[in-house]
């Protein structure tokens, strides 16, 4: 393996213009496979999953799954893509081990969607508009265990074992034409492009594109052209790039490792790239083989799909409001900056915001609450936010329990805390853990007591009309109560006592 | 004039995991040529107005609902396989010493 000294980014960009395409496999969350009726779920035992279709065995028959063609349809129509009055599917043919046909079945040179956009927005608010090459319908592969060499690896391996339950299971493709016109910002528009297109396909519901469970995949090209010209040079693909940083990561990477071979006076070989996420860096693949290798033709066993102007009307009548443009709309309903939008995008925070308002909640309670408490227990349990042990209904009820005055922001906090650990509700939280706010006349009122004869020279100055200083006693009941007393209520009773008006 | 070369000939065997000895390549370029010969001819009477089939039957949309059916059993879908182990297929080493 040779190592390559990389050039700096800056120095990078300085001489080239990076042109990136990107291609991203969304695993869909249908039933059934594609091309047959095996079941797609998942953590069932080895090749307990398969049948004669998606085994390859002879004389077995195909059939598209209605749902797979549907999904694709409105995948394409969200992303603005034109869709096919007309497609067939093709092979695509390989030996290897972890397709038992001696094929794919995908789609060649007639996708079901083509030449579509999707705007994504970056940081700091600018929108990019990606330009979407196509959206085709294809399979996944069956899943390869390498025994023999170390650490689980092809290389060394002394022989694999097969596990064919993933085969067949409906993949969409989503290639994006060359995204030229980024210069330093690539890395990010690639990154924010793999977030909008995973939140878009949430929303549209045909896959949960959990990256790190492999229903989303994204393979980095990327090439680099001296500054000025408008050739494109020779591209690398990484490939399996799996969680949004790491997108960011590849390309910059790449970015760098070409401009350093390009500037020494070297070549760039068109070839598959690993990416590794202990070092941000990639490694060499396999060199391509050429495109004709394939050998695709049309599959005989599929019939053409033709979807007619009034299905895909109908599908279109089932999209649902699309992630940026409801973001927008929440941002206005929130009344919040662009920035805290794009804060709250990044925790994860937009649906159980959105579902702790619609139990009922003010937004701003919501947002504090799940930007706040709840995304520091996340981070430092290092799980998503949603798969915190609270639900939006729960956040909600604390909402409405502070806002009656029941609890303090400090009271709060603990229930959340008392939730999570698994307590049970936030009222039963309140009532085992004794966290309701201590407002009743009794024990308030001997708290007020004793702060007063504990200062009687504070108590001496609010006599004297500085009313200001009844915070030192509020303080002193707060600290009496552990924080548990009606701060407004506590004031209110000191300033009687001491015959003073608030 | 359409046809196949011998070199043609060896790309696929390769790409077709299949062994070929020198005469066995020379006899099936010879053979193959013949038959992509035959098969143009039909291309000299289709006019334009005849457009490739892929399909003879003039079918669109056969899809299926998306509604589970039975799968074979592990023991049914291992049953043909050469070797197996911890209930997967047992397949010899994928990549060879020169990667």
């Amino acid at each position: 393996m040779t190592v390559t000294e990389l050039v700096s980014y800056d120095e990078a960009l300085a001489s080239y213009d990076p042109v990136m395409g990107l291609e991203v496999h969304v695993e869909l969350g249908t039933r059934t496979k594609m091309f047959c009726g095996c079941s797609t779920e998942l953590g069932a035992e080895a090749n307990s999953q398969v049948c004669p279709t998606c085994l390859g065995l002879p004389g077995a028959l195909p059939v598209v799954n209605k749902a797979g063609v549907e999904s694709a349809i409105r995948i394409g129509l969200a992303l603005n893509c034109s869709i096919a009055d007309w497609c067939r599917f093709a092979r695509k043919n390989y030996f290897y081990p972890d397709m038992p046909k001696n094929f794919q079945t995908s789609q060649y040179d007639e996708p079901i969607a083509f030449d579509g956009y999707l705007d994504v927005q970056l940081e700091d608010g600018e929108v990019f508009r990606v330009e979407i090459e196509r959206a085709h319908m294809e399979e996944d592969t069956g899943k390869s265990t390498h025994v023999g060499g170390a650490t689980g690896r092809i290389h060394g391996a002394s022989h694999s074992l097969l596990d064919y339950n993933r085969a067949g299971i409906p993949l969409i493709e989503i290639v994006t034409k060359p995204i030229v016109g980024a210069g330093e910002r690539a890395p990010e528009v690639a990154k924010a492009y793999v977030a909008e297109l995973r939140e878009l396909i949430k929303a549209l519901g045909v896959s949960e594109a959990r990256m790190e469970m492999g229903q989303m995949r994204c393979d980095v090209n990327l090439s680099l052209r001296p500054k000025g010209t408008e050739k494109f040079g020779t591209r690398s693909e990484t490939k399996n790039v799996n969680s949004l940083r790491s997108v960011e990561r590849a390309a910059r990477f790449e970015i760098q490792r070409h401009a350093a071979v390009l500037s020494s006076g070297g070549t760039i070989i068109q070839e598959t790239r690993h990416f590794h996420e202990d070092t941000g860096s990639t490694t060499s693949g396999r060199v391509k083989e050429e495109a004709e290798d394939y050998r695709y033709f049309p599959e005989p066993d599929l019939v053409p799909v033709a979807p007619s102007r009034e299905w895909v009307e109908e599908l279109r009548a089932t999209l649902p409001e699309l992630p940026r443009v409801r973001r927008m709309r929440l941002r206005e309903e929130w009344g919040i900056s662009a920035h805290e939008m794009q804060s709250v995008l990044n925790a994860g925070a937009v649906d159980p915001i959105v579902a702790t308002v619609e139990a009922g909640a003010p937004a701003d309670q919501a947002r504090k609450w799940w930007m706040g408490e709840l995304a520091r227990r996340a981070n430092e349990d290092g799980v998503e936010l949603t798969a915190l042990a609270i639900t939006p209904e729960q956040v909600a009820r604390i909402c409405a329990l502070v806002a009656e005055g029941s609890l303090n922001d400090k009271l709060a906090r603990q229930t959340i805390e008392g939730v999570l650990a698994g307590e049970g509700t936030p009222d039963e939280v309140v009532e085992k853990r004794g966290l309701k706010i201590v407002s009743d006349e009794g024990a308030l009122g001997k708290a007020v007591d004793e702060a007063i004869a504990g200062n009687p020279d504070v108590a001496e100055k609010i006599r004297g009309g500085k009313v200001q200083a009844a915070g030192a006693l509020v303080g002193a009941v707060m600290k009496a109560t552990r924080g548990q007393a009606d701060a407004a209520r506590a004031r209110q009773m000191i300033l009687e006592r001491l015959g003073v008006e608030g | 004039m359409p046809g196949i070369s011998r070199e043609e000939v060896a790309h696929l065997a390769k790409l077709a995991r299949l062994e070929l000895k020198d005469e066995e390549l020379d006899h099936f370029a010879t053979q193959l040529d013949d038959i992509i010969g035959a098969v143009a001819a039909v291309s000299d009477v289709a006019d334009e107005d005849v457009p490739p089939t892929s399909h003879p039957l003039p079918l669109t949309n056969v899809m299926r609902q998306d509604e589970v059916t039975e799968s074979l059993t592990p023991q049914q879908a291992l049953s043909g396989a050469p070797a197996q182990e911890q209930q997967r297929f047992k397949v010899p080493q994928i990549l060879g010493e020169e990667s």
